[in-house]
């Protein structure tokens, strides 16, 4: 397959952008930030975004999606990183959307993709109890009480974790912290869940969910019971290329706002973009900026191919680690390069490089993923 | 794609009854690498073999036209083309500064009789080529160049200096930048002429590198004939060429890095010379930074198959710069590390050790025009500042 897009997903990366410079943008988060909003994004965004399909495009057309290209969907949520658009579209029309298509029964499928696909249900994956990724140290409890489940622990760090409808939560039914076995998924009502939103520093919440032996019924269960990390890694995996599209698309906005001021800001009678120290930053920053293009782009590729799992699990953690650099240096040089506005809440940068240390967090950082990388490629 | 198919399976035949066996192992050197020319001693009747079928086929220069010798293959067959040949692990059967600069440069530019004259045995590796572009005063600044070109009618008589001139001590031809007119801005008065190494006048003196080989030359140009029917385009139009032939040889430079380096990747060579601990290398500080190159060197190697894709779908890209700097950049990275992995074995003076191999890769990024200028390129022409 090509590396370039169709016309189709060319069209949709358009009409994604079109709709979300005129619907969310910086202005939207300063907004929600301001106003202290406890769910951090705006229903009314949601639900333009699922009538407009979004929510759908990864679920099959018999179960009530788009089943639309992963190449597709990648467009879309790069230009949500672009643009700061916070909704629950990645935990649920990506995340548990892929959970549920790998792990779940017929029934399961039958019930929840629809839902999931017209937007009407919110799904969040509780996996981490500290703060760095890492599933093998899942701690909270799962107890068979003869048909019911019993979940005593605590999840934190949960991305929209404190409004979600149903939570997947990750939790060891067998063996201890530090296994990879013995590790069960199950689906929980957010409801019955003691839930506190804690802010985090791009202005968003997570969820920290706290389980006081809550039951649950029965065939609420996930995938294999012990093999959960069988069906989570391939969608966490999903996940994390997803998640480098929209530090891609963050990352390209910080670049373009920076080149422009290079071109407008004068200091010794000339453009600052006329001295060569910064012509060659930002030149070694473009170049940066392809490259991670490319892992992207070969990232939703490799989805779409259906490559094997560890082909895809190797080229996820190259393109997370790289992403994250990227966008670590893309942020960084955007206030350095603005001087003292840079620093201030006037401009957008901040707001950018909040956003991209909080996705970098989320599902393991440039050097867990590099690790990984190295481990998955046999050394 | 049926045809395309039908194209990979012929072509796997082909390659299976004509690669000879000898030829379909990594080159251990660059010693080992075929560079044709009026002068080359084969290594092996292998060798010879190799290339008198490829070039027969035209597979030396795939996607130049039969008309002159090449293969007639459209990007796409090219392609299965080189994939086939890394299937099998078959050396490049020709290297050559005629096939990767002034053929292409001939095939846009040139008159149909310098066409006919020169390609086809460059495709055969009859000919063997260097640029003559390279001034002692004339470096980055290339349009400075001072060699001047008289007019005396048909011809010109050319005087002047070239230098790090590549091979100039074995080639048979020279592309060489020449001034025609002083007049004008420096720019505008250059033109490209072709001329025989053998023509009098010429003399090279080789000049050594830290690696301790002399792989290029000074070269003196006194009173040398060059025939009017030898300039490539117009006179006085040489530059616009000479960037044309620039950006072909910078994708070169950079392709060319991560294609050495590709064989064998850093961490492949570390596990068989290290070993491993619990399934890690044992250093753990040297195992990130050989994960820090192989990631960048999967997303170069990414990047160089994307700007095809996009050349392929949409015509030329502007990318020969970035290319050109990454690839040569990542190839100085791979060589330090390399250093790290192999300890003081790496350090061990002889022929083809990895110590010459290091210290010939410090020129990656000078040869073809430094990084600097790359970055330069990248700046003002793709980012619009000045
Ligand atoms: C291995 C090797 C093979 C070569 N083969 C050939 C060949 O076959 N034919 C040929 O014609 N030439 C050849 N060259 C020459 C090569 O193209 C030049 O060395 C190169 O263009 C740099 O020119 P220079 O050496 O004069 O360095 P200079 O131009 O003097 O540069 C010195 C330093 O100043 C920097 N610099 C210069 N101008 C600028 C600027 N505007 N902005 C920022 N930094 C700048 C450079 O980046 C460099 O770091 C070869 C060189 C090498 C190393």
């Amino acid at each position: 397959m090509a590396l370039i897009l169709n016309e189709e997903e060319s069209m949709l990366r358009e009409s994604a952008a079109a709709f979300l410079d005129e619907h969310a943008g910086p202005d939207l988060m300063r907004q929600l930030r301001d106003q202290e909003d406890e769910l951090g994004y705006r229903p009314q965004l949601w639900q333009a975004m699922a009538e407009l399909g979004w929510t759908g495009v990864l679920v099959p057309d018999d179960l009530g999606g788009l089943g639309f290209s992963h190449v597709g969907m990648g467009q879309i949520v790069e230009q949500i990183g672009r643009t700061l658009a916070a909704s629950p579209l990645v935990s649920s029309a990506i995340t548990a959307t892929v959970l549920v298509l790998g792990g779940g029964s017929k029934d399961q499928k039958a019930q929840l993709l629809p839902r999931l696909a017209a937007g009407e249900l919110t799904m969040a994956l509780a996996v981490d109890e500290g703060p760095r990724h890492d599933p093998r140290a899942t701690a909270l409890k799962a107890e068979q009480d003869g048909d019911q489940v019993v979940l005593s622990g605590t999840k934190r760090f949960v991305e929209d974790g404190h409004f979600a409808d149903q939570v997947i939560v990750l939790a060891r039914s067998s063996g201890e912290a530090g296994q990879s076995d013995g590790l069960s998924l199950y689906l929980v009502d957010g409801d019955v869940l003691q839930r506190t939103a804690v802010p985090a520093v791009d202005s968003r919440r997570w969820g920290e969910l706290q389980f006081d032996g809550v039951r649950i019924p029965g065939g609420q269960q996930l995938g294999q019971p012990g093999r959960a990390l069988e069906v989570l890694e391939p969608a966490l995996d999903v996940t994390r290329i997803y998640q480098c599209a929209e530090l891609l698309g963050l990352s390209r906005e910080c670049f373009d706002v920076t080149l422009r001021y290079l071109k407008e800001r004068q200091q010794f009678g000339v453009p600052i973009g006329s001295f060569q120290a910064l012509q060659h930053r930002a030149a070694i920053l473009w170049t940066e900026l392809e490259l991670a293009q490319s892992l992207v782009l070969s990232g939703l590729k490799s989805l779409d191919q259906g490559d094997s799992p560890e082909q895809v699990s190797r080229l996820a953690s190259a393109a997370k680690t790289k992403l994250s650099r990227v966008a670590q240096l893309a942020t960084n040089e955007a206030i350095q390069m603005h001087g003292g506005i840079g620093m201030t809440d006037v401009l957008d940068m901040g707001l950018y490089l909040k956003r991209a240390r909080v996705l970098e967090a989320q599902y393991g950082d440039q050097r867990y993923h590099a690790s990984r990388f190295a481990r998955l490629s046999g050394y | 794609m049926q045809e395309l198919a039908e194209f990979r399976r012929e072509t796997r035949l082909w390659l299976e009854d004509n690669c000879p066996q000898s030829m379909r192992t990594p080159f251990v050197s660059d010693k080992e690498r075929c560079w044709g020319g009026r002068r080359w001693q084969f290594h092996s009747d292998d060798q010879q073999l190799w290339l008198e079928r490829m070039a027969q086929k035209g597979w030396t220069a795939p996607t130049w036209s039969r008309e002159y010798g090449g293969g007639g293959l459209n990007k796409d067959q090219a392609k299965v083309l080189k994939q086939e040949m890394a299937a099998i692990g078959a050396r490049s059967p020709l290297d050559s500064f005629g096939i990767w600069m002034i053929g292409p440069a001939l095939l846009k530019f040139g008159s149909e009789a310098l066409k006919q004259q020169h390609l086809p045995p460059i495709v055969r590796g009859e000919i063997r080529w260097c640029q003559g572009y390279s001034e002692p005063g004339a470096g980055s600044d290339l349009a400075g160049l001072q060699t001047r070109a008289e007019d005396r009618g048909d011809h010109f008589i050319v005087n002047g200096q070239k230098v790090w001139t590549s091979y100039a001590d074995r080639a048979d031809w020279m592309f060489c930048l020449v001034r025609t007119d002083s007049e004008v801005s420096k720019h505008s008065g250059i033109s490209l002429v072709l001329f025989d190494m053998e023509t009098e006048g010429v003399s090279t003196r080789p000049i050594k590198l830290i690696s301790g080989n002399s792989p290029f030359c000074e070269t003196f140009l006194d009173n040398v004939r060059v025939e009017k029917s030898q300039v490539v385009g117009d006179i006085n139009k040489g530059w616009t060429i000479a960037k044309y032939l620039l950006t072909h040889e910078r994708e070169m430079i950079g392709g060319m890095g991560l294609a050495r380096g590709g064989d064998r990747s850093l961490s492949r060579v570390a596990v068989e010379e290290l070993g491993l601990e619990g399934g890690q290398l044992p250093d753990p500080v040297l195992r990130s930074e050989i994960t820090d190159w192989e990631i960048d060197a999967l997303a170069f190697a990414l990047t160089c198959e994307r700007v095809n894709d996009e050349i392929k779908a949409q015509g030329v890209g502007n990318t020969s710069a970035m290319l050109k700097y990454y690839g040569t950049e990542l190839n100085k990275r791979r060589y330090e590390t390399l250093l790290g992995v192999q300890g003081r074995e790496a350090l061990v003076w002889q022929d083809h050790s990895t110590a010459q191999h290091w210290l010939r890769s410090k020129g990656n990024s000078i040869e073809g025009g430094t990084s600097e200028i790359q970055l330069n390129i990248i700046a003002k022409r793709i980012l619009g500042l000045s």
